[in-house]
């Protein structure tokens, strides 16, 4: 089961290598890879077949049934007219048919990590071959579905940024996920010296050593051992620097926030309809309309509730890693410089408690589901502020931490470091106008925006893609306009309304002078070769 | 960077006055859906059976009238100025709009040609990035001129080019 999956047999790992997967020759995946993707479905039609002949079965151990015939059933076809050889035949040749397949699509199914790119060649008739530039990495994901994951195996996918652009290498040994994402990272982070990894050899070899030694018993004793330890084991096991999490979620906020959602409100609100209806009409009629939001509603809160539970998110040298899940559980890597924009959030409902959610703009899309099923956006789905100011100081380290404050609570006071709209703009944020405003910083444009719904929108000048202002005739006669900073796609708007429209040309050329001041400096998408400049 | 790449900086360019004709074609074909729409309504609401539709139809033809008379204008006020590292871009009278892109950003140039383009010898150039909302569409450029400026924005994306 656990086998190493290679054409090139019986390499030993160099100190480079540790799992010898990214050498730059051609690998196989797992083994069991074709029962993790068919097998579900394979199980599922056996599983409908038995169904079907569930009287048959049961008539086989009691035989006598009053009125129970089976008029044109295909066995009582096959008995009557002697075919029960062929029949058998028949299916022996489907099975047959069936595994073939799967060992031929496991054994054209092949990846290789170079120093450049990851490639992958699949498909028995169709053959498909996609190659990815490392330096090009926008996320490097792990995720473990529930049936993969007892078997202790692991998806790696590497997020390009792109329509389906993604590599995945579906599956691998758990321990080898973990260990290739690191070397895909040093390789693309462009370090140049190789031993970083010598450390991390011994204890891979070892735990890869143990389940080979002793007697079959006690082998498998040992690899059930293994399969549970990794199913215990925290989301953040064995990377080099941070093991802990630097956000822990507890468990009744995680139900507060989800308790006090825009979801919930909907609820209740179609509930006091339903029964101010029932009411009305003297009838509960109207309450049955209810099953299928509070159904609906119900899986979602259940849904975000289990993915959440175990949330992690940590630095490490090649990253950010976010991990969630309960029973399936994924987690990711996000290389240094790959986030674009970011959003803190904080609804009327999460202002009593203190809590805010954060969400990014990212070039790639990863198929990793974010916490409700929605894209996966959200790196932080309830904080408090504390945590959210140690989430972004792990994203930009350099931004002033009091500036921060006054971005996510501010209300605009006179000198808090932003530009804000002047009195007149009430005509337009009738609530928000104090509030609404941007600071300019070397390293990031702040957004601070909206009364109600408290936002701060963080833009990374090195990664704007561009900047506009607008003036509609309603804007002109107040002498206002608004501000956008254009970022690849995503749930977040870099948009600012209403500023004073001289302001407004200031920040203009200002922000358009830091867009392409930052983007000469940056060097983070190379975060691991030798420093030069300021960047990253 | 090379000498060859780097753009005269400082002015502002101007689309071809030919693109007016272009505009107002457009407008007619919207004049002439909006008066079948008018005349399907009238059947419906017309002959005094609800009060406001004359004033609707007043409304929606002074529009039209004042958003064709204003048709030169607005083209004039289609610009835009290569600087030392970035794209302006500018257009709009009632609704003005300013973008700047880093040439580092242009991650491919479309030049499109209509029917009516053709006809008149011009050609839109669209500067693609990443965000889909920067929206850099310069209409109305001679052809001969639309891949001059193409060339030379791929050139001076060469010599700026950043990642993502």
């Amino acid at each position: 089961m656990s086998e190493e999956p290679r054409i090139t047999e019986a390499r030993t790992p160099e100190a480079a290598h540790p799992t010898g997967l990214a050498d730059g020759e051609w690998h196989r995946l797992h083994r069991a890879t074709p029962l993790f993707r068919g097998g579900i479905a394979l199980l599922a039609i056996l599983g409908v077949i038995i169904a079907n002949l569930r009287e048959r079965l049961f008539e086989m151990f009691f035989p006598y049934v009053p009125g129970a015939e089976y008029e044109g059933d295909p066995i009582d076809f096959i008995v009557g007219e002697g075919l029960i050889g062929w029949t058998l035949l028949a299916v022996a040749v489907v099975i047959v048919l069936i595994v073939l397949g799967f060992w031929l699509s496991w054994r054209m199914h092949s990846f290789r990590v170079t120093d450049e790119v990851v490639e992958v060649r699949s498909g028995i008739l169709f053959r498909t071959h996609r190659k990815a530039r490392l330096d090009r990495v926008q996320g490097i994901n792990i995720m473990r579905p529930l049936l993969p994951r007892l078997f202790g195996a692991a998806k790696l996918e590497v997020n390009q940024a792109g329509q389906d652009a993604n590599v995945q290498l579906a599956y691998l040994a758990g321990g080898q996920a973990d260990a290739l994402r690191r070397e895909i990272l040093r390789l693309a982070s462009g370090a140049q010296a190789r031993s970083g990894g010598a450390g991390e050899v011994a204890g891979v070899a070892s735990a890869e050593g143990v389940p080979g030694a002793g007697s079959p018993a006690a082998r498998v004793g040992d690899l059930v051992e293994q399969r549970v330890h990794e199913f215990l084991a925290p989301e953040l096991d064995d990377e080099l620097a941070t093991r802990e999490s630097i956000v822990a979620m507890h468990p009744g906020r995680l139900l507060g926030s989800i308790v006090l959602s825009a979801g919930m409100i909907v609820l209740v609100l179609l509930g006091v309809g339903a029964a101010v209806v029932a009411i009305l009409t003297g009838s509960i009629a109207s309450m049955f309309f209810l099953v299928f939001p509070v159904i609906g509603v119900g899986t979602w809160m259940v849904q975000k509730f289990l993915r959440s539970l175990r949330y992690t998110i940590a630095g490490t040298p090649n990253g950010i890693r976010v991990g969630f899940g309960l029973l399936s559980t994924a987690n990711e890597t996000l290389p240094p410089g790959r986030i674009h924009a970011v959003h803190v959030g904080q609804s009327i409902l999460w202002r009593g408690p203190g809590w805010f959610d954060i969400k990014i703009n990212r070039a790639g899309s990863s198929s990793m589901k974010g916490a409700g099923g929605e894209s996966n956006a959200v790196i932080l789905p309830v904080g408090d502020l504390d945590d959210v100011l140690r989430v972004l100081a792990l994203i930009s380290p350099g931004l002033d931490p009091e500036l921060l404050r006054a971005g996510i609570l501010g209300t605009g006071a006179a000198d808090d470091g932003f530009v804000c709209s002047p009195r007149r703009a009430a005509w337009f944020k009738l609530w928000a106008w104090r509030r609404n405003g941007v600071a300019v910083t070397d390293e990031a444009i702040l957004l601070r925006r909206g009364r109600l719904y408290r936002e701060l929108v963080i833009g990374m000048p090195a990664r704007a893609q561009g900047v506009s202002m607008q003036q509609g005739p309603l804007l002109r006669l107040f002498s206002l306009a608004d501000l956008q900073l254009h970022s690849v796609a995503g749930p977040i708007s870099l948009q600012l309304g209403a500023l004073d429209a001289i302001d407004t040309e200031a920040l203009f050329e200002r922000i358009a002078a830091d867009a392409v001041a930052g983007a000469v400096r940056d060097r983070s998408h190379r975060w691991g070769a030798a420093p030069q400049g300021s960047g990253g | 960077m090379t000498e060859a790449a780097d753009p005269v900086t400082g002015e502002w360019k101007r689309v071809s006055g030919k693109y007016v004709w272009v505009q107002l074609a457009g407008s007619l074909v919207g004049g002439v859906v909006l008066a079948a729409i008018a005349v399907v309504a009238h059947l419906v609401f017309g002959a005094g059976r609800w009060w406001a539709f004359p004033w609707i139809v007043a409304v929606v033809v002074i529009i039209w009238l004042l958003s064709t008379v204003l048709t030169p204008r607005r083209v004039r006020s289609i610009r835009y100025r290569l600087r030392e590292d970035d794209l302006l871009f500018r257009r709009g009278i009632m609704f003005r709009r300013t973008v700047a892109v880093p040439y580092g950003r242009m991650q491919l140039i479309d030049i499109n040609r209509g029917p009516l383009d053709r006809w008149l010898g011009l050609a839109e150039l669209k500067f693609v990035t990443a965000a889909a909302s920067t929206g850099v569409t310069i209409p109305g450029l001679v052809e001969a001129d639309s891949e001059a400026l193409r060339d030379e924005l791929v050139a001076l994306a060469e010599t700026r080019r950043a990642g993502l």
